[in-house]
Formats: structure tokens, C-alpha cells, sequence
């Protein structure tokens, strides 16, 4: 097993290696100049003093390899630098855009697992009746439907329903409050990203209910249960749920992990200042660190939630650590 | 395998194929919709001048955001552009970029996979730890970044959504090709003496098939998606080309409250045409991989 855990871990390096050296060259491959939009860029004359001064300041006149080095260098003490663009530390822009991009992600889970769950268990368990059939077309439709177009659509509904009822259109609020500051104005700017991004989510893992509660129902040991003449909520609680959750559980985790990427569409849609809307700036800016920090960091969510994934699995079952 | 009981839903690949399509057909009235979804889609691009009643890019300043009418079933958009004929143009778009994407990826990825599974050893070890780096990487950022260096446009935008897909399927047809190089056919053919690429295309490549294809399928109803995201954020196809993500951007948020109709009949278009894909794509995972079948 020890063995097992230490190869998984040595595994997790080349992939963050690689992937600090994709982005790296991504970055430099971009048109363009950071110091230029600094200085006003838009082809106003600029001093060529003030360009080499702002080159120097950000240190992009050094050696690719000495700049490369130093990003690696820095990315294993988890330092990456100032931003090039603010001249303040990667971890002060973060923080001040993850609270609410956070909150959105761990609302549409538990969105998702709310819905996915029982709607899933409901579905095996009814396996081909309508009912099944009605929770599959939700479920494919949550699929099919981009996400930022169900944001357009339900801030279209709360602008007329609002409308109608109050007589004045009402419009969630644009600056982030804490939830333990005002919970009512918090909850009210969050929930339609949560809802909207959760619909998704919760598609993807119901399905995942579905098949493994199908696939467990099977088992001999469900069998065995109902012969011992075990009542059905306790098998299905007890016994089979609980056996079909790991699937479950595994593509929520991976799922949370992609949530980034898509939190970028979301915020584009509700006018949010997260994380996301710091990946696109960041990179609009050539602002190399504060990229390449939000890069490494998205990637190390994804690699750490997939190693967490397999080492359980591991534990849970020895064929695999000993292939 | 073939000595076990006849399943009911496997199709008999000896049979014609008229008979096989009535019997999917049969076995799979949702399979079937989204098949016919596909369809309907698919004349609507390819047929795309005869069917629009409008030139999809002509503005007319006397009809401004205009409810749907009989003269523009759908509506007319902020410049006074058809919506009807910009949605019926906008799924050859969606097309081209789902269908070429879903294609090179998959194929990109096939070739990937089954050799990577063939040679072992240190070339799929190298293989995995790309395929890790790719999948680890955060697709709008690649996709930003690529549009950033070469530019916008239908071109790049398929380039952007396929690379992400490549290591997708290279790692599901990998593990089928895995268990396939195991199969002693495969070492009577090693005796044999044929090289490596006679083995992989004649031995390796139709056996893995099934998940091949599902995962295609699949592909382009992510990759019509995945273009209107990038569409949305300006970083796909931009104007005056139609695309029904870009023609969610922008005016349809602006106009949101006075011209629903610029928001919803895009977005609807979209959805049509994934749940079609995504439907038929089941219905063909029960129908080639029953082992996957209720999956």
C-alpha cells in the first residue's frame, strides 16, 4: 500500500511540471507587451527609458530559462510573485475575488447533490416506468443546455415575475456582502449562479445515481436482505446507497474541481467580480504571475482531488493496488 | 462470448441494415427522437440558403428588434438582422465545429490510445503524463490563450476545442485497447511476424470500435457547447458569422427585457440540437457496448 500511495504521489510532479511549463509558454507565445498597456500603450509615444524600467521592474528582461526557473522555483514554495499588473501579491488579488466564486461552487453542489440523490435513487429504482424516463429527459436536458443561456433566461424570468408582481423590476445586488454580514443580500445575488451552475452538476450526477444504484441492486447482498425479509427503505438506505455512493462521491469531487473553468461563463453572466473574471483579466493583461498562479492552483485543485480519488479507492479495494 | 444467450437489444450485425435501423428504432423511441433532432439539424445546415428566408448578415434598420411575426417567424435582432435565418445559418456553424472537432479529437485520440496501449512500456508512461497535463488544464484558459496567439475564428476555435478532447478519448480507448493486446489473436499475429501498424489497424483499432464511437458521438454535442461558451465570451466565432453563441452575447443580454426573443430562440437552438446528439448517443451506447447498457 505504502508503495502504492508513494508512486501515485511521485506521479502527481511531472503532471504540475507540465503543466507550469504549458502555461509558461502560452503566456510568452501572446502577442504582446504588459509594459505597453502599462504605459498607455493604444500607440501614444512612449518613453524607451520607461519601457526598459518597467521591463526590469516585472523582471521579463532576464533569460526564459532564469524567468522559468524562478516560476518553478517559486511555485514549489508556493510563492508566486506580485502581480505584474497591481504590483500587489498574488494571494491579496485572489483572496479578495475567491469568496464569492467559492460560495457559488460549494451552493451548486449541494444544489446538485439535493437534486441528484433522490431524483437519481427514485430513477433506478423505477428503472423504464415514466417516472424514470421523466428524470432522464431533466437529466440529458441539464446536459444539453449551456449554462450561461439558463443564466440569461432566469434573470429574464425574475425581471418580469418581479415586474408583475411588485409593479418595478427588481435586480439582484452587484456588490459581494458577505453571508454572515447580510445573509438575505448574499443569498439573493448568489443563488441564480448557484442554480444555474447546479442544474448542470446535478444532470451529470444523477446519472451517476442511476447507473450505480442500478448496477448495486444487482449485488447478491441485496438478494440476501430482502430474503432475510428486510423492509425495502432499509435495504435501500442501508445497504444499497450506501455501496453506490463511492461513484457518486468521486464525480462530484472531480466535478467540483471543473467547477472553475465554468465559473468563468457564469460570472461573464451575472456581472460577478470572482476568480473566473480574474483568469480572463489576468490573461487579457498579460499579467504572466497572477496567470500562472490562478493556472497552477486550478490544476493542483484537479490533481489533488484525482490523487485523493484513487488513493481511496485503493484503500477501499486491494486489486487495484496490487496492479 | 457469442455462445451466450442472444440479448434482445445487441444488434446482429449480420442482418441488413434496414432491418437493424428499424429494430434501434423500435427498441429506442428516445434514441430515435434525438436521431431524428440530428437530422432535421443537419438539412438545416447543410441546405442552409434554401431554407433561410433572409440573408442571415443583412441588416434592416426598419425593422429593429420586431416581435415574431409572419414576416420574420422568429423575430428580427438589435440590427435588424432575421433570426429565423441567422439560427438556420448558425447550425452550420455549430456543425462544422462540432462534427470537425468531435472527428480530429477522437481520431487524434484513437490513434493515441491504441498505440500508447500497443507499445507500453516507457512511450505510454510518457503518453499518460501528457495526456495528465492536458486533461489537468483549465480549457478556458487554453482556449484563451490560443485565440490570444492565433486569433479568432472558426479555425481556431476547433483547434482550441479539440485538443482538450484528445486525451479524453486516447484514455478510454487505451483501457479497452489494453485488454484487447492481451487476446491471443494478437500474439498469433505478433508470431506472424506483422509489424505494429498492421496490428494496430487491422487487430487493435476495429475492437475498440464501440467506446470509439459512443465517445464521438458524445464529442460533438460537447464541442457545439463548448463553441458557444467561447462564442459567448468573444473568444470563438465572432461577427457577422452566425453562431448561436454569439448571438446570445451582447444584444440578447441588452435587449433581454424589451426582446426576449433574441435570447431564448438561440439558446433553444442549442439545446435541440446537444439533447439530440445526447439522446442519440445513449440510445447507440445500449445499442453497441450492452455490457454498458442502464449505465
Amino acid at each position: 500500500m505504502y508503495q502504492y500511495i508513494l508512486k501515485r504521489v511521485l506521479l502527481t510532479i511531472p503532471t504540475l511540471v507540465g503543466a507550469a511549463a504549458l502555461v509558461f509558454l502560452l503566456m510568452r507565445l501572446i502577442p504582446g507587451d504588459i509594459c505597453l498597456i502599462r504605459l498607455g500603450g493604444g500607440g501614444s509615444s512612449f518613453d524607451p527609458k520607461a519601457l526598459a524600467a518597467c521591463h526590469a521592474e516585472i523582471g521579463v528582461d532576464r533569460p526564459i530559462v532564469v524567468q522559468f526557473l524562478e516560476f518553478i522555483w517559486g511555485a514549489a514554495r508556493l510563492d508566486f510573485g506580485t502581480s505584474m499588473w497591481s504590483g500587489k501579491p498574488f494571494i491579496t488579488e485572489i483572496a479578495a475575488r475567491l469568496p464569492v466564486s467559492l460560495e457559488i461552487a460549494i451552493m451548486a453542489t449541494v444544489v446538485a447533490v439535493a437534486i441528484a440523490i433522490p431524483l437519481g435513487t427514485i430513477s433506478a429504482l423505477k428503472q423504464n416506468s415514466w417516472l424514470d424516463v421523466a428524470v432522464r429527459v431533466f437529466a440529458i436536458g441539464g446536459i444539453a443546455t449551456p449554462s450561461f443561456w439558463i443564466g440569461i433566461v432566469s434573470i429574464l424570468l425574475v425581471l418580469d415575475i418581479t415586474n408583475l408582481v411588485w409593479g418595478h423590476p427588481w435586480m439582484p445586488p452587484i456588490d459581494y456582502v458577505p453571508l454572515w454580514k447580510d445573509p438575505l443580500a448574499n443569498l439573493s445575488m448568489v443563488i441564480l449562479p448557484a442554480v444555474t451552475v447546479g442544474y448542470r452538476y446535478a444532470a451529470v450526477s444523477m446519472r451517476m445515481t442511476r447507473s450505480a444504484m442500478i448496477e448495486v441492486m444487482k449485488e447478491d447482498y441485496i438478494r440476501t436482505a430482502r430474503a432475510k425479509g428486510l423492509i425495502n427503505k432499509l435495504i435501500i438506505n442501508r445497504h444499497a446507497l450506501k455501496n453506490a455512493l463511492l461513484p457518486i462521491v468521486t464525480l462530484i469531487g472531480i466535478e467540483f474541481a471543473f467547477l472553475i473553468g465554468g465559473l468563468v461563463v457564469t460570472e461573464q453572466v451575472f456581472n460577478l467580480n470572482g476568480v473566473g473574471r480574474l483568469f480572463v483579466q489576468a490573461v487579457q493583461n498579460q499579467d504572466y504571475t497572477l496567470t500562472q498562479a490562478l493556472v497552477m492552483l486550478t490544476v493542483a485543485v484537479f490533481v489533488f482531488t484525482n490523487l485523493a480519488v484513487d488513493l481511496l479507492y485503493a484503500w477501499l479495494d486491494p486489486r487495484i493496488r496490487f496492479n | 462470448m457469442s455462445t451466450t444467450v442472444a440479448d434482445p437489444n445487441a444488434l446482429d450485425l449480420r442482418a441488413p441494415i434496414w432491418n437493424r435501423a428499424v429494430r434501434f428504432c423500435r427498441r429506442q423511441p428516445l434514441g430515435t427522437f434525438g436521431l431524428a433532432l440530428v437530422v432535421i439539424i443537419a438539412i438545416t445546415g447543410i441546405f442552409a440558403e434554401v431554407l433561410a428566408p433572409y440573408n442571415p448578415t443583412a441588416n434592416d434598420f426598419a425593422a429593429m428588434t420586431e416581435a415574431p411575426s409572419l414576416d420574420h417567424l422568429l423575430g428580427t435582432d438589435q440590427f435588424g438582422r432575421d433570426l429565423l435565418s441567422r439560427i438556420v445559418f448558425g447550425a452550420r456553424t455549430a456543425l462544422i465545429v462540432g462534427l470537425s472537432s468531435a472527428l480530429v479529437g477522437g481520431i487524434l485520440g484513437l490513434v493515441l490510445g491504441v498505440g500508447s496501449a500497443f507499445f507500453g512500456g516507457t512511450v505510454d508512461m510518457l503518453m499518460q503524463r501528457l495526456f495528465d497535463i492536458v486533461m489537468a488544464f483549465p480549457l478556458i484558459i487554453m482556449a484563451l490563450a490560443i485565440v490570444s496567439i492565433f486569433g479568432t475564428g472558426v479555425h481556431n476555435v476547433i483547434i482550441a476545442i479539440t485538443i482538450p478532447l484528445i486525451p479524453r478519448c486516447a484514455r478510454v480507448v487505451r483501457s479497452a485497447a489494453l485488454v484487447i493486446r492481451e487476446v491471443p489473436y494478437v500474439d498469433a499475429a505478433r508470431a506472424c511476424g506483422f509489424g505494429p501498424v498492421r496490428i494496430i489497424l487491422r487487430h487493435m483499432v476495429p475492437n475498440v470500435m464501440a467506446p470509439f464511437l459512443i465517445m464521438v458521438t458524445a464529442f460533438v454535442g460537447q464541442a457545439i457547447l463548448a463553441e458557444a461558451s467561447l462564442s459567448y465570451l468573444g473568444l470563438g466565432v465572432q461577427e457577422p458569422v452566425p453562431a448561436w453563441g454569439l448571438m446570445l452575447q451582447g444584444g440578447a443580454e441588452e435587449y433581454a427585457s424589451t426582446a426576449p426573443w433574441i435570447a431564448i430562440f438561440p439558446g433553444v437552438a442549442i439545446m435541440l440540437s446537444v439533447l439530440g446528439i445526447n439522446l442519440f448517443g445513449d440510445a447507440l451506447r445500449d445499442t453497441l457496448d450492452p455490457k454498458l447498457r442502464d449505465r
